[in-house]
């Protein structure tokens, strides 16, 4: 890639839609016309667990322009392997809020109005939906995902940890969390014949279409999925969620196009969620801090419908040395929706309680917690035994130390004071696996001297379709302005989806590829561009599977500073800061936005989101955003996101890392042994709300009357 | 949601008498924030609303005898950048801001914040039983969730709380509610406006089906200069209060003179503490006098299994507060921002 004009990979390019955003040109999947839509709204169902005994029709069939009425009872079975996508496929309730039918209208008011009138009967059953300790039902599954075994031993960790001069118990808590993107999950779905297009909001197109192919048993291209704007998915709009199934399926028995749109309550129940998780961490070490023992135990939950195992405790595998470890995962299948993915799906809650343990490690060493965690650090990944591709988490805290202002803070907890505050600071790592996987991409350049670039990635408010656009312009060796990246289309070369922090390393090895060969081709024809233009293909598959084996993950570290009132019970963090090595940095403004959004998610997840299972009636309480609690702007004070360059040249051509969800990782540990360092008293359940606070109030040092 | 009828109103006998000749389906709508909501989710299923927002109710004047007149459309963010509420009742205009966002308090009203429902999860939910919005199916709260329900007054039919902030101030002032009804206007005093749940918690008010809001007055009141109003919630902004106060002072030489304290987020209703403004009166105006005040209104509390945790955050807001006007600190009353 020698080029003679300045790269731009690194900088701070503006997005490249962003005109079309703030200008309300962008379209969404909801915005699509057609002529002749259908609305369609579906019914949730009332019980968390039982057998729907009848469904009448009658006075929603009743409401002026309610065209059908789709159940089990009418609706064509639907193939493919996800339960939760095969909708109305028989008369079973597996949770609450789960689609049992819908209605199909004219208009989405008369679709709103009928749903409400289907009368559906069910036969209850008693039901389970709360995860708690050692659950009866509680199974160790084959695998957590994608496909790490569930129970990882090395060593002697009992033996080791009754041996351990220091050693730390304890059990975190976190509650179920939903990823609530901006836009609601959504589909227009339009047939032509046996040909189906679906305008939708997802996080991947050929996936997408893969999935709609299989359910309604077509050939992939048969098939059409347009998302060319996503308003945010957070995993959320990985797996295809049913509204996709559903307007395709409804389309397709009124004979028009068919539109539906989730409401925010019935997102809560169908569109995924994270699992709780009950973890017990356990740690040995000796009396100079040096880890001999490391246990992670795992407790969540699971649905009835399929099994999702969150790989909770897969960072304990690899994040510090201890030569006797043990990691596990124990699932319960509840009567609730499946969970699924959400930012940093392992890490996020892992690393919760890893990192939360260590700051007791550090405690009871008397050792500073950086220090704590330079110690030991791994010369290679601990139970694999592959050397890193880099690894620069200890750079991180030191830099982050210098920078945050950690030198000569007193480890004393509970005794600052300003006003009615008290004061802490806390740290904690964080990382997150740098992956890809196969995409193909095209590279044209026409006579114009413009260079047009196709893939089926995804943005999701992400920035890929800008830093996509600097990769090619790079391999390329021209301006920015001259090359117009095309995505968000199953139409496109076959892409993987944004998840996992893989989307632009998987992309953007292809694009590259793609332009260099492009740029080969250009110089093969002497420079000059032929009158219909030249291409050229790439495709990533076997590339990758040449990878040569390394331990690859981005690292990162997070400091804050909270202050806590101990008679209201109030927290604020007026300070965040998360210093970060993954990679290069493609575009130093979306990445910036990548990580301060990842780290106030964080922030959340340490004193605000939780969703609330009913215990009663199943499903979730707080289903709506005026009571499942995200940060305002008023909560999210001074907040900054730096980075170490990192020179890695183990990753793929870019040599960039994925950067969209290692900013989440980290910082609700670091809060909370902020908030440790702050009032003296370990709060080792999420939420840190204030009720909890006040609760444990009398064991606060100092109280303020 | 039901297909309804919208009527715009210009004068109030238009709005009585329109609601009158649907009074089973009749609603009226004020800036519709908790309303529309509600519509939404088959909560409230009127067939006729009225809107009430272009009556000549949209000014803040000066009443008759002093004090302040405010019209009941008036906007909840026009009431709190007033002059004259920002002078003389600085609690209300405290508490205006510490509810919703900007962009709700632009369309909320003064009679719709008065009037918005609880925000117990249970009533908003029609697949659930709610005693408040089906009488006699139950109350799942009472064993469920609770957490941010009321300590202060509940029955075992209702642990509701009433979710205003600017009611709490108002209530703390002694604001009276102007009403035209069929029988024509009265006066409803703060508190008195609001009903504990008993057993009919279907009724969050005294009011009367088809009574309309037209003006909430606030006496003149010299003490209200000095007042502030405190939220506690689990964010910085934009949330419902987990427990909330507003409260004036007039303290000399050591002594109470007078005092109003009232509480939010505690009960069915804006809880007037007048246990504790009793125990104020004429005492000395130290912290261990707001201490016992502040236990005297609290010992008629009794806390579910979840919400034990307002009772001392009252206590330490009902002191707090107090002591802040006394001694003119802690300027940052209405929220908490460090
Ligand atoms: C996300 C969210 C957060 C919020 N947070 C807060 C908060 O922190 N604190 C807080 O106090 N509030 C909060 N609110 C509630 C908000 O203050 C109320 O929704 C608003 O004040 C209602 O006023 P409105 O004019 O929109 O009423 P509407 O929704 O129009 O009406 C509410 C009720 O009053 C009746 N009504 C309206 N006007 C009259 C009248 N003149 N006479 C008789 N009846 C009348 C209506 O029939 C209806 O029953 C929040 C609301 C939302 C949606
Ligand atoms: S507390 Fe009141 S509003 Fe809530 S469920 Fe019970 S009866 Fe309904």
């Amino acid at each position: 890639m020698t080029t003679d004009i300045e790269r731009v990979t690194g900088t701070a390019l503006d997005r490249v839609e962003g005109r079309d955003k703030v200008t309300g040109l962008a379209r969404y999947a909801y915005e699509y016309p057609a002529d002749d839509i259908a609305y369609v709204v579906p019914v949730p169902a009332a019980i968390a667990r039982g057998t729907i005994t009848g469904i009448d029709p009658g006075d929603a069939l009743a409401v002026p322009g309610v065209l059908t009425v789709l159940s089990f009872r009418n609706a064509p079975p639907l193939a493919g392997n996800d339960p939760e996508l095969r909708i109305f496929s028989s008369d079973r309730v597996s949770y609450r809020g789960q689609m049992v039918a819908a209605v199909v209208a004219d208009t989405l008011e008369a679709a709103a109005e009928a749903a409400r009138l289907v009368h559906v009967g069910y036969d209850a059953e008693p039901h389970d939906v709360l995860l708690r300790p050692d659950h009866p039902e509680a199974y160790v599954p084959e695998k957590v995902n994608p496909s790490f075994p569930a129970v990882s031993e090395q060593g002697d960790v009992e033996a080791a940890l009754g041996d351990a001069a220091v050693t730390v118990d304890t059990t975190y808590t976190t509650p179920a969390y939903h990823n609530n993107a901006m836009e609601p999950h959504a589909t227009l779905a339009v047939w032509s014949g046996d040909r189906l297009t679906a305008y939708d909001s997802n996080q991947g197109s050929s996936t997408a279409r893969d999935m709609l192919a299989a359910a309604f048993g077509l050939e992939p291209g048969q098939v059409r999925v347009v998302s060319p704007h996503v308003g945010g998915g957070f995993g959320s709009k990985g797996t295809p969620r049913p509204q996709i199934v559903l307007a395709a399926l409804a389309a397709r028995a009124v004979g028009r196009p068919a539109k539906v749109a989730l409401t925010r309550q019935h997102m809560f129940a169908v569109t995924g969620y994270r699992t709780p998780s009950i973890q017990r961490v356990r740690l040995g070490a000796d009396a100079s801090g040096r880890m001999t023992a490391l246990a992670h135990e795992v407790e969540e939950q699971t649905s009835t419908l399929k099994e999702f195992a969150e790989q909770t405790a897969v960072p304990s595998r690899m994040m510090y040395a201890a030569p006797n470890r043990l990691t596990t995962h124990r699932v319960v299948a509840l009567d609730v929706a499946t969970p699924s993915w959400m930012r940093a799906p392992g890490e996020c809650p892992g690393m919760y309680a890893l990192e939360s343990a260590m700051d007791e490690l550090a405690v009871a060493c008397g050792l500073d917690p950086i220090e704590l965690r330079v110690r030991n650090e791994p010369e290679e990944d601990p139970e694999s035994g592959l050397p890193w591709s880099s690894r620069n988490v200890v750079a991180c805290l030191r830099e982050g130390a210098a920078w945050f202002g950690w030198a000569g803070r007193d480890p004393a907890p509970g005794v600052r004071r300003d006003g009615r505050w008290l004061v802490g600071t806390g740290v904690a790592a964080s990382t997150y696996p740098a992956r890809r996987r196969p995409s193909e991409a095209t590279a044209r350049a026409t006579a114009d001297g413009r260079f047009t670039v196709r893939i089926a990635a995804a943005d999701i408010g992400t920035g890929s379709r800008t830093a996509l656009t600097q990769i090619a312009a790079d391999a390329l060796g021209v301006p920015p302005e001259r090359v117009d990246v095309r995505i968000g289309d199953s139409a496109l070369p076959t892409a993987s989806l944004a998840g996992g922090s893989m989307g632009t390393a998987s992309w953007g090895s292809a694009v590259a590829m793609a332009c260099v060969r492009l740029r080969e081709r250009l110089d093969g024809a002497g420079g000059e561009v032929p009158e219909d233009g030249i291409e050229a293909r790439y495709d990533t598959a076997d590339d990758i599977k040449a990878d040569a084996a390394y331990a690859r993950h981005a690292f990162g570290a997070q400091f804050a500073e909270v202050r806590v009132d101990p008679g209201t019970g109030e927290i604020r963090v007026p300070r965040l800061l998360g210093v970060f090595a993954a990679g290069r940095i493609i575009n130093a403004k979306t990445a910036r936005s990548q990580f301060i959004g990842g780290m106030t998610m964080g922030l959340a997840m340490a004193l605000l989101e939780e969703s609330v299972p009913d215990a009663e009636f199943g499903g979730f309480l707080n289903h709506d955003l005026a009571q499942y609690h995200v940060p305002a702007n008023a909560d999210v004070a001074n907040i900054d996101a730096r980075w170490i360059e990192e020179d890695d040249p183990h990753l793929n051509p870019m040599g960039s890392k994925g950067i969209g969800e290692i900013g989440i990782v980290g910082t609700a540990a670091a809060i909370g042994n902020a908030v440790h360092h702050a009032t003296g008293v370990r709060f080792r359940d999420l939420p840190i709300r204030p009720d909890r606070v006040l609760d444990r109030a009398p064991q606060i040092g100092g109280r303020n009357l | 949601m039901r297909p309804f009828t919208f009527v715009r109103a210009i004068d109030a006998d238009q709005a009585v008498a329109g609601y009158a000749r649907e009074p089973e389906w009749a609603m009226y709508l004020g800036g519709g924030t908790n309303l529309v909501d509600l519509m939404r989710l088959g909560v409230a299923e009127p067939g006729l609303l009225i809107d009430v927002t272009r009556l000549p109710y949209d000014r803040v004047e000066e009443a008759p005898g002093g004090g302040l007149r405010i019209g009941a459309a008036v906007r909840n963010s026009d009431l709190a950048a007033d002059p004259a509420v920002r002078r003389d009742y600085p609690v209300l205009a405290a508490a205006l801001l510490a509810g919703a966002s900007g962009q709700l308090r632009n369309q909320a009203t003064v009679g719709g914040n008065l009037l918005q429902r609880t925000r117990c999860g249970y009533f908003q939910d029609v697949t659930k039983p709610c005693n408040k919005r089906r009488s006699g199916s139950g109350c799942p709260a009472v064993e469920g969730d609770h957490r941010n329900l009321a300590i202060l007054g509940h029955s075992e039919h209702c642990v509701a709380t009433h979710p205003s902030d600017m009611a709490v101030a108002l209530t703390a002032l002694g604001a009276t509610v102007h009403v035209r009804g069929r029988a024509g206007e009265r006066i409803v005093p703060m508190p008195g406006l609001h009903r504990l749940p008993g057993d009919e918690p279907d009724r969050d008010t005294v009011l009367d089906p088809g009574d309309l809001i037209t003006a909430v007055e606030l006496p003149p009141l010299e003490l209200a200069a000095r007042s502030r109003y405190r939220k506690v919630r689990e964010r910085a902004s934009f949330a419902f209060a987990l427990v909330s106060v507003a409260a004036a002072l007039d303290a000399e030489d050591g002594a109470v003179r007078d005092c109003r304290i009232a509480l939010g987020g505690v009960a069915h209703v804006p809880w007037r503490a007048e246990a504790a403004e009793e125990e104020l009166r004429g005492g000395p105006a130290t912290d261990d006098a707001f201490r016992a005040a502040a236990d005297a209104e609290l010992a008629a509390a009794r806390p579910l299994r979840d919400n034990g945790y307002k009772v001392p955050l009252a206590r330490e807001l009902i002191v707090r507060t107090l002591a802040e006007l006394r001694d003119g600190t802690g300027a940052d009353a209405s929220g908490g921002t460090p």
